[in-house]
């Protein structure tokens, strides 16, 4: 800011109308920044949350309001075997996703964090899976996944002859179920590659120089620097992760839509046969709620997780 | 040193490294080709090597865009992707003033309240979103999805732009304070122009998770000419039992196009914002 101009913004910036003085009252400046975001959540968010909650006490169906039924959807989901098929493989898929993805994002992490050429360009390539729209990419994987004409088929029997037959990816519950979860891996491999990766640059080097002339070993060093200095980020994104693979939708709805034989639905996919595609709002409101109390318990582990390191709260770290 | 010679370095890191770029890329790259393959080669594995084409054809994308509604999703896709992040970017921005700058007791509780609300997942609220939306008569209109898509927006915005306000120093807002001038006018001339890194980051994000949202897409959008590209392509383009493996990757390659363009402009503000955002 030049001295000179100094003048000549004071004069313009003097007269302030009565909206300006009305906007420098603090308190109502600050219900007026905070409207728009807290409006949108309330409406599109908190009310609908209460709603479907509401929702799955009652017999509504679409286009008939329904009566309060009391536990009468979640009785007959106790004793719906679908449900409980989907609570098992949302469990599964959930579980086995995030292993594979923590398991592989964190060697991608260990690998990108070294020196070579072409770094940056290659974070960027790595990123690709998870910034493509996931229907799209599950479309690709139908199509890898495709009975008859599956390149991962193709390279089995007819380059390496491993196999004399095509494998019938999703026709069959088990390699459905698998063949879904790989999908799944390979989408989440670069969220948790970057972010673990931004974990990875937070340590300091000198805890590595320390530790080496210690004579600590390359696994030691692992053990017991990066992976309680990962702990942090680690639990953070897991968490995310956890919650978001839990209520995954899209991917399945895209490649199986809960087939075969119903071996595939996650809860979120029940929940959408049910309530959408079926029309009974109230049992796919409870299907869709019957998810809450793992969320909740994620919530409140991610909670913990961000109280520890004060995380973007503002809170006695300035 | 020994253990860091060539030959290690090659199996420890470079091997792995080329197999996940191998895996990472292989489905895009299956999908280009597959757009550009003419349908003897696409379904004849004997004679053709899947891996190639031999003579590439362009009817695959030429159908898509001539035969199809194509054109139209991807116009009702951005329209709502700009739409929504406009929307956000508003909201989130002030909202992050508001909690950073402005500082009142029990703004930490509402930036807490904002954060948390991002972990409300999709598939919990659609069903009741669902009755919402038909309640206001906006019902199978991309201004529901307009609407709809700021709640997972907002907050994931509103987190990144507090990470960003809190790098701008305060002095900056308490001098022009001193100075006189009102404090929208140290909104709009002062702490906006500074935050316009924070807000373009901010900005992608929004626009990427628009682009490909899916489920409120699928549950509230019914006619064909309003459905976005993601829940066209499954809806619209799978019919059959003989699908158009050459017109669906077309479409997949042609709607993935956008986002991957848009964000490899900005590549660098996306990594760093990410990775600044999970290092505080």
């Amino acid at each position: 800011m030049s001295v000179t101009t100094l003048p000549a913004h004071r004069v313009a910036l003097r007269q302030p109308g009565w909206i300006a003085r009305l906007f420098d009252y603090k308190p109502f400046l600050i219900v007026m920044c905070l409207a728009p975001a807290i409006g949108l959540l309330a409406v599109f968010l908190t009310y609908p949350l209460g709603l479907g909650v509401w929702l799955a006490f009652t017999d509504t169906t679409i286009g008939k309001r329904g009566i309060f039924v009391g536990l009468e959807n979640f009785q007959y989901l106790w004793t719906d075997p679908l449900w409980w098929g989907a609570v098992f493989y949302s469990v599964f898929y959930t579980a086995v996703a995030t292993f594979g993805k923590f398991a592989l994002g964190f060697w991608l992490a260990l690998l990108l964090n070294n020196h070579f050429p072409l770094k940056s360009l290659l974070r960027a390539i790595v990123l690709l899976p998870w910034i493509v729209p996931t229907v799209l990419s599950a479309l690709a994987f139908w199509w890898i996944y495709d009975p008859q004409f599956s390149i991962i088929s193709y390279l089995l029997v007819d380059v390496l002859h491993i196999r004399s037959t095509n494998i019938d990816f999703l026709g069959t519950p088990w390699p459905a179920r698998f063949s879904l979860i790989a999908a799944n891996i390979w989408r989440g491999i670069p969220f948790v590659a970057i972010s673990l990766l931004a974990g990875l640059q937070t340590i300091s080097p000198s805890l590595y120089e320390a530790a080496m002339l210690d004579g600590a070993s390359a696994w030691q060093r692992f053990r017991y620097i990066t992976f309680p200095m990962m702990m942090p980020i680690l639990a953070i994104v897991m968490t995310f992760s956890i919650i978001f693979t839990f209520t995954d939708f899209q991917l399945v709805y895209a490649i199986t839509r809960g087939g075969p034989v119903n071996s595939t639905h996650l809860l979120a996919t029940l929940a959408f046969q049910r309530g959408i595609a079926g029309g009974e709002l109230g049992e796919g409101a409870a299907i869709a709620v019957s998810m809450i109390p793992f969320l909740v318990f994620a919530t409140l582990f991610s909670y913990f997780g961000l109280a520890r390191r004060k995380w973007q709260q503002g809170e006695a770290n300035d | 040193m020994a253990w860091d010679s060539r030959a290690r370095r090659v199996m420890m890191i470079y091997l792995p490294l080329s197999c996940f770029v191998l895996i990472l890329l292989f489905p895009f790259y299956w999908m280009a080709i597959t757009s550009f393959k003419p349908n003897a080669e696409l379904l004849n594995y004997k004679e053709h090597n899947p891996f190639w084409i031999t003579s590439p054809t362009i009817a695959h994308i030429k159908h898509l865009l001539f035969n199809t509604a194509y054109p139209t999703w991807l116009k009702t896709t951005m329209f709502v992707a700009v739409g929504s992040t406009t929307l956000s970017l508003f909201a989130s921005t002030l909202a992050a003033y508001a909690i950073e700058r402005l500082r009142f007791r029990g703004s930490p509780y509402v930036g807490l309240g904002i954060y948390l609300a991002y972990l409300v997942p999709p598939s919990i609220l659609f069903i009741p979103l669902a009755t919402v939306i038909v309640q206001f008569g906006l019902f199978d209109s991309p201004m529901a999805l307009i609407l709809v898509y700021p709640t997972f927006l907002v907050p994931f915005c509103t987190w990144l732009l507090i990470g960003y306000f809190k790098s701008i120093p305060y002095e900056l807002e308490e001098c022009a304070l001193v100075d006189g001038a009102t404090r929208l006018q140290i909104l709009r001339r002062i702490t906006l122009p500074l935050a316009v890194p924070g807000l373009i980051s901010a900005g992608i994000f929004s626009f990427t998770l628009s682009w490909n949202e899916f489920i409120y897409a699928l549950a509230f959008i019914q006619s064909g000419a309003n459905k976005t590209v993601p829940v066209a392509i499954l809806t619209e383009l799978v019919t059959g039992d003989v699908y158009q493996w050459g017109a669906l990757m077309a479409g997949s390659l042609l709607g993935s196009l956008p986002v991957a363009l848009f964000y490899s402009l900005f590549v660098d503000y996306y990594v760093s914002s990410l990775t600044g955002a999970v290092k505080e």
